[in-house]
């Protein structure tokens, strides 16, 4: 009876135990899958950019390997004969410029919808976060006009003046976020202490906020770089173009497309930014949540 | 920091003083929200008041003088078959590419909440297609669907799936030029789905459903009464950004079609673009965007009343 028992508890241990290895295996695979798909396109991007012109432009070649040596030149070509890192050099200036002006706007503004407690700050953080969904297909018209205007054409301050109305209404979501979770406690203390309550704001919470404004900091730049409509709609100079622009119409010539370098170029801005943003990932959809959440 | 704790004394032996400007909550309150407000109604409000303003005139890039024109433009694009072809690619774009982001995003989360090794890896590489600017995505998969060298080609060549010799030709036909707009759109936005997905589902307290179950309630209607009403406003949301993002966007048709062959890709935002900037016909390029708008207007009203469910359960 007994040893009856015992086996049928190993036989069912050993069910348990090949269903998860079964689980687990699974799992992987599903995982790895998912990986390949979504980085499919850039993966086959990472072999063109080294393959020389004789080896790419041969159907009958297989496309995945190298059939012959791989090279360098058009990745050096990229650096050396295109425009590729004025438009680096732009992208940077502008994110740096963006990310300054929705800090200065969007701190502030967050502190004013988190913390002081007027009985409109629900919907109107509400409302500013709705901006955000107002597309750049909706208004690059009219602000081509207003760029024109203002003389701003073709220069990338155009960009410097436009992007924070896309950045500044997330940046100031996450930035509630990030501060309902600093306890009133600080700012409180702060003030009995003597700071009055823009002098507890600026020395006792926004160094708390650190890290919640550099994860701002990340999808702002990232935003920014990402932008597309705006920068093509307001800016026609190669030597100002961003790398969104920039790379997809200027590194062909009439209907010659440079596909090696064309492909690195995509890479090497793809790679850092994937790279950045899931190193904050956990941290953007804890600042996006909460901003939901009533403080 | 001197100068405050200076101040305190002064004001506490006037206690009947109003407290200073960077005391007083409500006087902050508005100097910190209004210069965002004010740079949001000046380049966002605005400008879309003079888009409206745009459609019933007769603006141009070369003659910006502003006539007013009625409704000649919004008559000129009715009668204009290419934007109805827009219009309906825009709906068809959009359904179809929602339906698939949100089936496809559900399993990438539920992969993504899974504990595996190398985790970090995976979720870098499944970020890709959605943190990498959308006109690089749209680049990378142009050459991806190259007329001669498209390995996909290639592939279906050595399966004997097309003969030797033989391509399909992605980008130029019409059925498959759709079909491969789509395809990049359900690409790019899957990640951003199971991350909102992820963030939704991990926030639904996991005893609602074990408390069911020692109630006593079957899988169906455990199903049906208890995780499917929890889920949908997540993936109500999650579906709405998809939508969003899709019908809005023109990058993805403008780099790897501009909208051919014969339009029959377009969509409204290219559409508008073609006409307004490069056509320089800002009236009747602002009268196609306009249309965006009441869509838009529905998605947004839609997110805000899921979120709200969302917070209720």
């Amino acid at each position: 009876m007994a040893g009856d028992g015992s086996r049928e508890a190993a036989a069912l241990r050993r069910r348990y135990a090949v269903r998860h290895v079964a689980g687990r295996i699974g799992v992987y695979v599903a995982a790895i899958l998912a990986a390949l798909l979504c980085a499919a396109p850039f993966l086959w991007s990472l072999v063109t950019a080294f393959k020389q012109n004789r080896d790419l432009y041969n159907p009958a070649n297989n496309p995945f390997m190298f059939n012959r040596p791989a090279t360098s030149d058009h990745v050096t070509y990229l650096f050396t004969d295109t425009a590729f890192p004025t438009f680096a050099w732009n992208t940077v200036w502008v994110a740096v410029l963006v990310v300054l002006i929705t800090l200065v706007l969007g701190l502030p503004a967050a502190y004013a919808l988190a913390r002081l407690d007027r009985p409109w700050s629900g919907p109107m953080g509400i409302a500013i976060f709705m901006v955000y969904l107002v597309p750049p297909s909706l208004l690059f018209l009219s602000l081509s006009r207003i760029v024109v205007a203002l003389g701003l054409q073709d220069s990338t301050w155009s960009l410097v003046l436009i992007y924070p109305t896309i950045t500044i209404p997330v940046s100031v979501w996450l930035l509630m976020g990030f501060l309902k979770g600093i306890p009133r406690d600080i700012e409180e203390q702060a003030m009995v202490d003597g700071y009055s309550r823009l002098g507890a704001f600026v020395r006792a919470v926004i160094p708390l906020m650190f890290p919640g404004i550099v994860a701002v900091v990340v999808f702002a730049a990232t935003l920014t770089a990402s932008e597309f409509i705006y920068a093509l709609a307001f800016v026609a100079p190669t030597d100002k173009m961003t790398v969104s622009t920039g790379i997809p119409t200027q590194l062909v010539r009439g209907d010659v497309f440079f596909w090696q370098s064309l492909q690195a170029a995509t890479v090497l801005v793809a790679l850092p930014i994937a790279f950045v943003f899931n190193l904050f990932l956990d941290r953007f959809v804890a600042g996006f949540t909460m901003g939901a959440v009533k403080g | 920091m001197a100068t405050t704790t200076a101040e305190r004394p002064a004001t506490a032996a006037r206690p009947r003083a109003r407290p200073p400007l960077a005391d007083r909550d409500g006087f902050l309150a508005w100097a910190f929200l209004l210069p965002s407000v004010l740079y949001i109604l000046a380049l966002v409000a605005m400008p879309f008041g003079l888009a409206v303003a745009f459609s019933f005139s007769d603006v141009t890039a070369g003659d910006p003088s502003f006539n007013y024109a009625g409704l000649r433009n919004f008559r000129r694009a009715f009668d204009d078959p290419v934007f109805w072809r827009s219009l309906g690619n825009t709906f068809l774009f959009t359904t179809v590419s929602m339906v698939l982001i949100v089936l496809l995003g559900k399993v990438l989360a539920n992969i993504l909440v899974a504990d595996f090794r190398g985790k970090w890896l995976v979720r870098f590489l499944v970020l890709l297609p959605w943190t990498t600017p959308v006109a690089l995505s749209s680049i990378s998969w142009l050459w991806l669907l190259d007329s001669i060298y498209s390995p996909i080609d290639w592939v279906l060549r050595e399966v004997g799936l097309i003969d030797p010799g033989q391509n399909m030709y992605w980008l130029g036909r019409p059925g498959l030029a759709m079909a491969s707009v789509i395809a990049v759109h359900v690409w790019r936005l899957t990640p951003l789905a199971a991350v909102i997905m992820m963030a939704g589902l991990v926030a639904i307290p996991r005893d609602i459903e074990e408390a069911a179950r020692v109630d006593g309630a079957g899988y169906w209607r455990r199903m049906f009464e208890v995780t499917i009403p929890l889920v949908l406003p997540v993936v109500a949301v999650a579906a709405l950004f998809g939508a969003i993002f899709t019908f809005t966007d023109m990058a993805v048709v403008r780099v790897l079609t501009r909208g051919g062959p014969n339009d029959s890709t377009q969509v409204l935002a290219s559409w508008a673009f073609y006409r307004g900037i490069e056509g320089g016909d800002v009236a009747q390029g602002a009268a196609v965007a306009l249309f965006l708008f009441p869509l838009l207007l529905a998605a947004a009203i839609a997110i805000l009343r899921a979120v709200r469910r969302i917070e209720v359960g």
